[in-house]
């Protein structure tokens, strides 16, 4: 029996309707299981103890949560990487977007693209295998031996000593996995989120706003400077906060790269443990329903809630670039 | 004296040094160069990792078990690991992420319902993917009784890919011309008929562009699979649904972070990588490809 149209159109829209609301109910799961698994850990040592705790045992004899060492081997992590990642990511955007030829364009584009979903594993594994050795064998002996002799003999006052004495101190890398090794690698993974979200936005400039300020003298540069970037900025921040989101919850380098020391870190060679590192390295090992099994959801919620919130910012802050982009009817 | 005209076009352009400019120039250049990061990055571990894994692959490599305590054998299991997996993700994601998308491209109204579906839309593709591989554990594997399965690893990978194929599902939909839907509904079609006949199949080459890029994403992942689906070892193919399977990604990271015989496996680790990324930006590319025809085939 074939359905009148009326009937069949009802039910398409019924069904669609159920399966586009499917989206919201998968995230309202999502944070539902995560902080049910993560209560258990939040409710029995405290919320601020859990945040605020430095030392992460968690298979010690008497374990203890401190998550701090992890939080902050994030925070550090995600920072070296922002210092590199933003200046690249934009200045290809900016590159594609307005310095490079079509058929540049036409090249980079679909490279950035393969970048961005270039398996983070692979990125790891270099990370490892040739960055690594790369710091310890070749950059190390380099920076801390070589350099400051060349500076003592030098005999100035001030750099000659407390300098050397410095770079002897602080650029001696003991082991390749570190913070400095992930960032470089967390760098490749970001540089496509922020650039090619930037890119889109700096393409939706009108053409004539350019046109306007060449027509009064001003040079590329110039151009870029005054007119294109500050109207696409708020196109720049969102991709400039998706970079970070990126960045916080890759996984994988962190996890080959970054040392796994569950210590608060002091300086960019020091190996860390980030948030997503300790649940991948850590949870295959946490029998189910210990408390590390939920220390580790615990980790997990904290993630989630913390790219929530970047996910409403970005939000908030594109809403007011489609504003923007509307001056293209003006 | 200036003439008028000089003064008053005097302040909107200032005059340029000749300094200026070359600073200007430089600093062009300069980001000329940084421009080329993200594409010297790419060549350089390709270059390493092809450098490396082309001795090992061959034909032996990608069709046989692996031997003697992982050190030695091909990669078989994980290659047929990796394609169920993604085979099966893709199956459950498509269906849903393409309904979404005309959900929200042809029936939805503009109101809390659309701006909620947006909202958690958006919010799911910033969540990082070990949290996927979380959930999955306690859903899938746990409440489900799937136990670290292929389809507890399928499932978790089709939710974690499902707001990609949403956006871009749209978008391609978003840009067939109102015109040809209002010309389908005017020679009497159904609005059933008018998304079936003539806007998916407009729209298919940019959804299948997604959905290349989609499958290359969802290969390369590790941590979602880590805690639901991928396993050190098995030999040959998984038998049910219901069993854990090797992955290519897991496998790389598996030989080069555990066991004894890190630098033994090293040439097996370096063949895996190569195996993985050619397989990943293959698809990226017939992605691209099917996209770029399709731009120079549009007239409208």
């Amino acid at each position: 029996m074939k359905l009148h149209w009326r009937k069949q159109e009802e039910l398409t829209e019924n069904v669609l309707k159920i399966v586009g609301l499917l989206s919201v109910v998968v995230l309202l799961m999502i944070a539902f299981f995560l902080f049910k698994e993560a209560f258990n850990i939040f409710y029995k040592i405290g919320a601020f103890k859990l945040i605020s705790g430095t030392q992460w045992y968690p298979t010690a004899d008497t374990p203890s949560f401190g998550m701090l060492p992890l939080i902050m081997g994030t925070i550090s992590t995600t920072m070296l990487t922002a210092l590199f990642a933003i200046p690249l990511g934009l200045a290809t955007a900016v590159y594609i977007a307005e310095i490079a030829s079509h058929r540049i364009k036409e090249f980079l584009k679909p490279i950035i693209e393969m970048l961005a979903s270039f398996p983070s594993v692979v990125f790891g594994f270099f990370g490892m295998v040739i960055i690594a050795p790369i710091l310890t064998t070749w950059l190390s002996p380099l920076l801390s031996d070589k350099l400051p002799t060349l500076i003592r003999g030098t005999g100035i006052p001030f750099l000659s000593t407390v300098v050397a004495d410095l770079c002897y101190d602080k650029l001696f890398i003991a082991s390749g996995l570190n913070m400095f090794t992930a960032s470089i690698m967390l760098t490749a993974k970001s540089i496509p989120v922020i650039a090619s979200i930037a890119e889109d936005s700096i393409a939706s400039v009108p053409r004539t706003f350019r046109e306007a300020s060449y027509s009064i003298g001003a040079t590329k540069w110039d151009t870029i400077r005054h007119v294109v970037i500050p109207s696409s900025l708020s196109g720049i921040s969102v991709a400039i906060i998706l970079g970070f989101a990126t960045i916080v919850g890759e996984t994988m380098i962190v996890l080959m790269a970054a040392g796994g020391a569950a210590i608060i870190p002091n300086w960019i060679f020091d190996a860390v443990r980030p948030m997503p590192a300790a649940i991948a390295a850590e949870m295959a090992e946490a029998p189910y329903r210990s408390l590390h099994y939920h220390a580790l959801f615990g980790v997990g919620a904290l993630l989630f809630v913390f790219n929530f919130i970047l996910s409403l910012i970005s939000d908030f802050v594109s809403k007011r670039f489609r504003k923007v982009k509307l001056g293209e009817k003006l | 004296m200036k003439g008028q005209s000089g003064d008053i076009i005097r302040p909107l352009v200032p005059q340029r040094r000749a300094s200026a400019s070359i600073k200007g120039n430089l600093i062009l250049s300069i980001i000329s160069v940084l421009g080329y990061t993200g594409a010297v990055v790419l060549f350089l571990v390709l270059a390493f990792v092809a450098y490396h894994g082309v001795g090992v692959l061959s034909w032996d490599f990608i069709t046989k078990n692996p031997t003697d305590a992982m050190t030695a054998g091909g990669i078989l299991p994980a290659i047929l690991g990796s394609a169920l997996l993604t085979f099966i993700c893709m199956v459950v994601v498509l269906p849903i992420g393409i309904m979404t998308a005309v959900f929200l491209t042809e029936y939805s109204k503009p109101g809390t319902v659309l701006k909620l579906v947006n909202m958690s839309i958006y919010t799911l593709a910033g969540v990082p993917s070990v949290v996927y591989g979380l959930f999955g554990l306690a859903v899938f594997v746990i409440v489900f009784k799937c136990g670290m399965s292929l389809i507890a690893g399928s499932l978790t990978l089709a939710i974690m890919v499902l707001p990609y194929i949403i956006s871009t599902s749209e978008e391609a939909i978003k840009a067939v011309p109102q015109s040809f839907r209002e010309a389908s509904l005017a020679i009497g079609a159904t609005k059933l008929h008018t998304i079936i006949k003539v806007v998916l199949p407009l729209s298919l080459p940019g959804i299948l562009t997604g959905a290349m890029i989609g499958t290359a994403k969802v290969s390369g992942e590790t941590a979602p699979i880590m805690f639901t689906a991928a396993a050190f070892f098995t030999s040959g193919l998984p038998r049910s649904l219901f069993e854990p399977v090797m992955a290519l990604p897991y496998h790389i990271y598996v030989l080069a972070t555990a066991g004894t015989n890190i630098e033994k496996t090293r040439p097996i680790q370096y063949g895996t990588a190569l195996t993985l990324i050619v397989l990943v930006l293959g698809m990226n590319l017939v992605g691209i490809i099917i996209r770029s025809r399709e731009r120079r085939k549009k007239a409208w």
